[in-house]
């Protein structure tokens, strides 16, 4: 199952609702333009929604820490909503569950961005 | 009890469509030996990095290239080897991704999530004739099948 994302509005932040893979290859570059995509509109606050995130491996963290950066950057902010345990076992296997701001209720990771 | 490990060999083409073959061969491997569902996924992880290290690193994408695979079963652990058929790539060249120049680098991440995950990793160059490395782990007694 390849990686499907799907792009919702909440208040001034981008809610980026994935599924399936994350991996080397079509997941990555999927992800790598949808986070070049958002900045190129101006859209600097964005959540990615790993609910139903079937698999990551290192490339996708890499395209995660990637996204981080690219949009730190440009001065905004990228947050992460609702990791799975694999996701959650993996951040924090490579130390980088300190570098995310990870939430697990989307209201308040709304809330939690910086108003424009 | 015979010392005979129960084997599976697969060769497969060096194409990152395997990789999902691959780890459907892990599963049904790893289920079979006894694993519980963690150290399953630990498993299939640890393929998955060595595939895309001989499919990208090793064969350098080449699909004429093949990735072979042998897994051998034994009581107390599982055996993996992965042959490429690269030029091979020196281990000692990578970094660790979790020092702090490091942690914001995209790669890198493989390698350590394979050593993280397995009881034991080697590497083993074959000149003229690409990289193997060994991935095994041990099998919980816990989880032994009776």
């Amino acid at each position: 199952m390849s990686m499907k994302a799907t792009i919702r509005q909440v208040d001034s932040v981008m809610v980026v609702d994935i599924s399936g893979r994350i991996t080397l290859g079509e997941g990555c570059a999927q992800l790598r333009e949808l986070i070049r995509d958002q900045l190129t509109k101006g859209n600097k606050r964005v959540l990615l929604n790993l609910a139903d995130v079937t698999y990551i491996d290192s490339s996708g963290i890499g395209e995660l820490v990637s996204a981080y950066t690219a949009v730190s950057n440009q001065g905004g902010q990228l947050k992460l909503l609702n990791l799975t345990k694999k996701v959650h076992d993996l951040l924090q296997i490579t130390k980088l569950y300190t570098v995310f701001d990870i939430h697990d209720d989307e209201a308040k990771a709304i809330s939690s961005f910086q108003k424009p | 009890m015979t010392s005979e490990p129960s084997v599976v060999e697969v060769t497969l083409e060096s194409d990152l469509k395997n990789l999902e073959v691959a780890e459907e061969i892990v599963r049904r491997v790893a289920g079979t030996a006894g694993f519980g569902e963690e150290s399953e996924h630990q498993i299939e992880m640890a393929v998955h990095e060595s595939m895309i290290n001989a499919i990208w690193h090793g064969n350098k994408n080449d699909a004429s290239k093949r990735v072979w695979l042998r897994f051998e079963t034994y009581k107390d652990r599982l055996e993996i080897r992965i042959r490429d058929q690269g030029i091979g790539f020196n281990i000692n060249e990578v970094p660790d991704p979790c020092s702090g120049d490091n942690l914001l680098k995209v790669s890198g991440r493989g390698i350590f999530l394979i050593r993280t995950f397995m009881d034991e990793f080697r590497v083993k160059y074959l000149p003229g004739s690409g990289t193997e490395v060994t991935l095994v782990k041990r099998i919980d007694p816990a989880h032994q099948p009776k």
